[in-house]
């Protein structure tokens, strides 16, 4: 979202308030995010580093960290290209469509923020568990992580692409139609182009998030070693057994996928923003 | 007149919402009521509840607080700020939604626990981080930290600068041109960030349970009793916070969404 | 209705008005007579494992009503073994200890924070004792009468893992003790273990939510490992629609408690661990549902007496048996994992 906005800004760049107030500001900034965000970050991985290069090796790379690691990142690639579709035709529904009881499907699609993913997880266990009303049993399988980890995501995309869908100018849309093309062929080469940077950021938070999620995954996962275990609970695990570095090894490997991960979709987004 | 979204489009949508969303977010609250208003209205009513939801409410009202005023001014620095190290704030400012909860509680108290440099120090001082409402915060307001951002920034972005330099040559000093431009601008996208910041804020548990100590009648959130609720076979308990929680969110999320809707209409 | 959400609003305004400092536990009641010197007033922080809330808020209110306790508050704190341990190491004040397991009091002892000769005293440092039991589904359909029936092929046992559940692992050593003949065939044991765990669909992260996953939502599992106490708190207490058996050959759990070396009011936590061990606490946590170190006059449960009880001392104690079975980078349990998980995924 915001580097989206920050291709077009560059275009006007501008300062607001005298070169020393921004770098005052800037400074104030970096000293919030730095006790909040970087120094405890920071903690961890020099938490991991502890032990040597080695000890870290050793920690991540054992049967169990990497079936984590694997479950967990690619669960949330998998959760994040779905997002990317179905976020994305959420939103053209609610923009483009008029239905009875808009209003409130628009209102809905926040209500994952809303509830405790402790919550979440047992509701979904109920509907999707043993016992199921729907007949699906997806409980203690990875398929049950992917469903937990596509409530707890289901704002992201949507929310990013629906401001850039209203503000898009109909005219190019409309002159495509009547040279002939067909909706998707419109859509594909119009529409799209300019949607890309909306649907990278969302898909960059709905990645995020994902690979954090611990409190509705746990319950519906099983939690079976090489299985269903996501990384943050093998993480928990760690802790528990007293092995404090090797649990921040972990983390500080999904940290640098999270990282990398980032910057591409950012990438992306500036990429496609400079092309819309 | 040509329909501008295909009939299938909306089936599909609605489809896939009903099952992901609707039907398990039904479930909890038909699980609540099934028995009456009364249980519910009993369980939250109990003191200890009380005490949590009083806990919840100042953690989530710092945290609010927090995150709103240092929001808007990350926001304002990376779209409108000209410094090294731009790209690595904005990139920064989502690293926090990555991070597990069971992290966010290690690193905190890595750094500002009691026998940490840090947190000694302060400590010593008289200010005690973990284990305390403090901390708490801290972690609150870490999982929560690109909310607002996130929502300022492109609208900042979208307005430009042209009103904010017109109110300067007009002799407008800075904090004037915040307030009377800058600010109503912004209003309704910071109005939503604060109000997904408060959701996420009530309904955080992972990193609040490890750095909160737990103590009865003082550091309990509501979700932690939500936690002890289902673990102790008081499932009535726990689906009342439980939804007692989100309908706070809800309500405010409907609430801020109609004013908005409101608003763009009349714009 | 209205009454009642008016006593909300006026609860919450009372709440908001009392809210500025203070105990969340009452101060004492008028005492019971009787001699004993009353300790100079004091605030004791006790930190404990989850199960026995319910126990120690009845024994925290019988102790205020003695003429030692008459002074002394209480804050509580309340959730995993292993995670109160960690937060107390970390620096959660506290005055007094309670632990499901040794090594999670080991913990605090290598910390400093308790001191090594805790488990000195004639209970050895021991609150309570449960055993291993085998909780089923009411009226036990699938007829489970011992360790033998759990690998029976299309049979699921519940478990915790015990690499995220240090509780879990009490359930280990009674499944491996029973089978090795209290450790002297180690082969059996492991290979015991290894038939169990490959029947184990799902390792909750602790014991209480393995319970949860057990009796419902969803439900799921044959027979689940868990403490006799647990057991009896889900059965009798809570009304769940399970029942359990005693094997014959079991662990012998024992719950140690102690006093912190960085107390500040040493006497008065003394005198309540001492109370903890006396009669009328014992027969507290034998309504409870736990086995008593002391005697505590009836109980309202049976607690059969297992023929080939066995304790964690026969395999050599905490300390050898985590490295040997449970140490995530090369034990027992690590290959038994990697095993299950390999020939299964």
């Amino acid at each position: 979202m915001a580097s989206t906005v920050l291709g077009r800004a560059e275009g006007r760049a501008r300062v607001v308030g005298a070169g020393s107030g921004t770098l005052l500001g800037a400074g104030l900034a970096t000293t919030w995010l730095s006790l909040l965000v970087l120094l405890p970050l920071g903690a961890v991985v020099w938490r991991a580093g502890e032990g040597g290069l080695g000890r870290f090796w050793e920690a991540v790379s054992t049967p169990e960290a990497a079936a984590a690691i694997r479950l967990t990142v690619g669960a949330s690639a998998l959760v994040a290209l779905v997002n990317v579709v179905f976020g994305t035709l959420i939103a053209w529904v609610l923009v483009r469509d008029r239905f009875f009881g808009q209003r409130v499907v628009e209102a809905l699609i926040d209500l994952p923020f809303a509830l405790p993913t402790i919550v979440a997880g047992l509701v979904l266990l109920a509907l999707y568990g043993p016992g199921s009303p729907v007949g699906l049993s997806l409980a203690y399988t990875r398929a049950g992580v992917v469903v937990a980890l596509l409530f707890v995501t289901l704002p992201f995309v949507v929310r990013t692409v629906q401001p850039v869908l209203l503000e898009l100018d109909r005219d190019m849309e409309d002159a495509a139609a009547s040279l002939g093309a067909g909706r998707l062929t419109t859509f594909r080469r119009i529409v799209l182009p300019n949607l890309l940077p909306a649907i990278s950021a969302g898909t960059a938070l709905a990645f995020a998030r994902a690979m954090s999620e611990f409190g509705s995954t746990v319950l519906i996962s099983g939690n079976l070693p090489f299985r269903t275990q996501v990384a943050a609970v093998h993480i928990f695990g760690q802790i528990e057994t007293d092995n404090t570095t090797g649990a921040a090894a972990v983390a500080t490997v999904l940290l640098i996928v999270a990282v990398v991960v980032l910057a591409g979709l950012e990438a992306l987004q500036r990429w496609a923003a400079r092309r819309a | 007149m040509r329909r501008s979204s295909p009939l299938a489009l909306r089936v599909v949508a609605l489809v896939y919402l009903t099952f992901l969303l609707v039907l398990p977010v039904g479930l909890v609250f038909w699980r609540t009521f099934q028995h009456g208003a009364g249980p519910v209205v009993d369980a939250l009513t109990r003191p200890a509840v009380l005490h949590a939801f009083r806990v919840t409410a100042v953690v989530a009202a710092w945290t609010v607080a927090l995150n709103t005023v240092f929001g808007v001014g990350v926001a304002l620095l990376i779209v409108r700020g000209r410094f090294p190290g731009r790209r690595a704030l904005d990139a920064a400012v989502d690293l926090p939604l990555a991070v597990s909860p069971v992290v966010v509680g290690l690193a905190l108290i890595l750094v500002y626990g009691r026998f940490e440099p840090i947190g000694g120090w302060l400590e010593t001082h008289g200010l005690q981080i973990i284990f305390a409402v403090p901390g708490m915060v801290l972690a609150t307001v870490f999982v929560s930290l690109p909310l607002v951002v996130r929502e300022v920034a492109p609208v900042l972005a979208e307005i430009g600068t042209e009103q904010e330099q017109a109110a300067w040559t007009l002799g407008a000093g800075p904090v004037q041109t915040f307030r009377r431009i800058t600010l109503p601008a912004i209003r309704w996208a910071l109005a939503y960030g604060m109000v997904l910041t408060l959701a996420r804020a009530l309904g955080e548990f992972g990193a609040v349970a490890v750095v909160s100590g737990r103590l009865v009648g003082r550091t309990q959130t509501a979700t932690l009793v939500v936690d002890q609720s289902f673990q102790n076979f008081d499932q009535p308990t726990a689906y009342a916070v439980s939804v007692a929680l989100a309908s706070v969110a809800i309500v405010v999320l409907v609430v801020v969404n109609i004013l908005r809707s409101r608003e763009q209409s009349r714009a | 209705m209205r009454t009642r959400v008016t006593a909300l609003l006026a609860a919450l305004v009372l709440l908001a008005l009392a809210a500025c400092g203070g105990s969340s536990d009452k101060a004492s009641s008028t005492p019971t007579s009787g001699a004993g010197a009353a300790l100079p007033a004091a605030q004791l922080s006790l930190v404990a494992y989850s199960t026995p809330q319910d126990a120690y808020a009845q024994i925290i209110e019988a102790f205020q009503k003695t003429p030692e306790g008459k002074n002394i508050t209480f804050t509580t704190s309340f959730g995993g073994s292993g995670d109160q341990s960690r937060a107390v190491a970390s620096g959660l004040a506290a005055d007094v200890v309670a632990f499901s397991l040794e090594p999670d009091m080991t913990r605090l002892v290598k910390a400093g924070l308790v001191a090594p000769d805790w488990n000195a005293g004639p209970h050895k440092g021991i609150v309570t004792d449960s055993v291993v039991a085998l909780v089923v589904k009411q009226g036990n359909p699938k007829g489970i009468k011992g360790w033998a029936d759990l690998v029976k092929p299309g049979v699921e046992v519940i478990t915790p893992n015990p690499f995220t559940s240090g509780g879990a692992r009490w359930n280990v050593m009674a499944a491996y003790g029973s089978a090795s003949a209290k450790g002297a065939d180690q082969a059996a044991g492991v290979a015991y273990l290894e038939k169990l765990f490959a029947n184990v669909p799902v390792q909750d992260d602790s014991a209480r939510k393995a319970l949860q996953t057990f009796v419902g939502p969803p439900g799921k599992g044959d027979v689940m490992l868990a403490y006799e106490n647990e057991a009896i708190f889900a059965k009798d207490l809570k009304h769940q629609p399970i029942d359990y058996v005693v094997p014959d050959d079991t662990i012998l759990i024992e719950n140690p408690v102690a006093v912190t070396s960085s107390s500040k009011y040493p006497q008065q936590a003394k005198a309540f661990v001492d109370f903890l061990q006396g009669p009328a606490a014992q027969a507290i946590f034998a309504k409870n549902g736990y086995r008593p170190v002391a005697p505590a006059g009836k109980s309202p449960y049976a607690f059969p007496q297992p023929s080939g009880l066995f304790t964690i001392a026969d395999f050599g104690g905490w300390s050898d048996v985590t490295k040997k079975f449970f140490d995530p980078a090369g034990s027992v349990m690590a290959d038994v994992e990697h095993k299950v998980g390999v020939s299964v995924g």
